[in-house]
């Protein structure tokens, strides 16, 4: 069941999430609500998908019980801000995010790590 | 890459989407370049519910409304770009991005908006998403069972503060003053919640902690005296700030960084207007940034078609 008013394909499941990361090379996932620190991520993940072809964009609900994988990842130990956004590189975790981040952020992450 | 347009809208908040709507559907040709997220301050407002003629809305629905409307009468929209240089002298205005693209338009309207302030001290950066948020809505549930700070005074530092005892245990405000700003109502809202105490003329100095936020360092400014406080997380409402920092050396503005018009939204500059939260006003609403945008939309019709 989709969450998210996004363009932004949302992962449903925790093995769906499992085969992208193993079956991509590159792969950020902004797990959020419909909410002001994560829709602007949103935004900026639907405008470098045509940017960035060799990374792939999508959202997972913050609320769905299958999100308990991100939610629960070690790299996001002490996160307490939306959205957590997570850096899939070759189906390991390359970083993690906690709340907003501007493009300047997220560009210098798919720079770093991918 | 250089486009040319009739009419060039920098910014995309309400005021911007509403001058992008008007433009294009008189006609003009039009573009709204933004170096933000679509929606402005708008989408950062959980529920709308003064919006006339909409009963009830969450704030980035009708952001995402007005977005589709605008684009619906031909109007095109860059977002999340840098701009690098501004020229808006002679006829043609020009604007350079970072990637390289140039726009050019005979009229532009300003409207960057504003942004929350951030208090600037050491640590905010390190433990925001860890302990330090500007959105009670989105992060109140990670402090359920905590004690948090509020820092401010407004009508969103206290009524955020009043949100934040659904989940927090205790909620401490620290104001700069020895009198709060906001309305009574809020004010009286706070002061009887008895989870809600009350740090008056100080402000904070430091955030402390390893992988999150531990504690906080507070001076009592009348005396300078510092102290340290104990605390799960911090919540950021010191009021707003104009996005006009890049403009400052095109364009007048005044000494609160506001860009200076007439009433009919027009700069001193020939074919530049400014609309919305960048322009001296008193009430900053989504519908005055509507109406700035409206006038500021038939100013440049007006001007173009002389």
């Amino acid at each position: 069941m989709k969450f998210l008013q996004t363009p932004i394909h949302e992962i449903e499941t925790a093995a769906e999430l499992e085969k992208i990361i193993n079956e991509n090379e590159n792969v950020m996932v902004c797990c959020g609500r419909m909410g002001p620190m994560c829709i602007p991520v949103y935004d900026l993940m639907e405008e470098l998908e045509e940017e960035r072809p060799n990374v792939k964009f999508f959202s997972m609900a913050f609320d769905s019980p299958e999100a308990g994988v991100i939610r629960n990842a070690p790299e996001c130990r002490g996160f307490m801000g939306l959205p957590f956004t997570m850096y899939y590189k070759n189906g390991k975790v390359a970083h993690a995010t906690s709340s907003i981040q501007n493009r300047q952020q997220v560009t210098s992450i798919l720079d770093a790590k991918f | 890459m250089e486009e040319k347009f009739d009419v060039m809208i920098i910014g995309a908040g309400a005021a911007g989407l509403t001058a992008g709507i008007y433009s294009s559907r008189s006609k003009l040709n039009t573009v709204i370049i933004n170096e933000g997220v679509v929606g402005g301050q708008m989408v950062l407002t959980e529920e709308v519910a003064n919006y006339p003629g909409v009963e009830s809305t969450k704030g980035y629905m009708l952001a995402n409304t007005m977005k589709v409307q605008a684009k619906s009468f031909g109007c095109k929209i860059k977002s999340n770009v840098i701009i690098n240089e501004y020229d808006f002298n002679g006829k043609e205005k020009k604007v350079v991005l970072d990637d390289g693209r140039i726009f050019k338009a005979d009229a532009v309207i300003l409207t960057p908006g504003g942004r929350p302030r951030s208090l600037n001290i050491p640590g905010e950066d390190k433990f925001k998403g860890t302990g330090i948020s500007y959105c009670a809505t989105c992060d109140g549930d990670f402090f359920t069972g905590k004690e948090v700070i509020v820092v401010g005074g407004g009508n969103s530092a206290l009524e955020e503060a009043v949100a934040l005892t659904n989940f927090a245990t205790k909620v401490t405000i620290i104001h700069q003053f020895d009198h709060f700003q906001a309305f009574e109502h809020a004010v009286n809202e706070a002061k009887k919640n008895p989870k809600i105490d009350f740090i008056m003329e100080s402000e904070l100095r430091e955030f402390i902690g390893e992988e999150t936020l531990e504690k906080v360092t507070i001076e009592h400014l009348p005396t300078g005296k510092m102290s340290e406080m104990k605390i799960d997380g911090v919540f950021i409402f010191v009021g707003y700030l104009p996005n006009t920092e890049s403009l400052k050396n095109i364009i007048p503005i005044n000494e609160r960084n506001e860009i200076i018009v007439d009433r009919d939204m027009k700069t001193e500059l020939p074919g530049v207007f400014a609309a919305g939260d960048c322009i001296p006003k008193r009430y900053r609403q989504i519908t005055t940034a509507v109406a700035d945008g409206t006038i500021a939309a038939l100013s440049a019709a007006e001007y173009l078609r002389g």
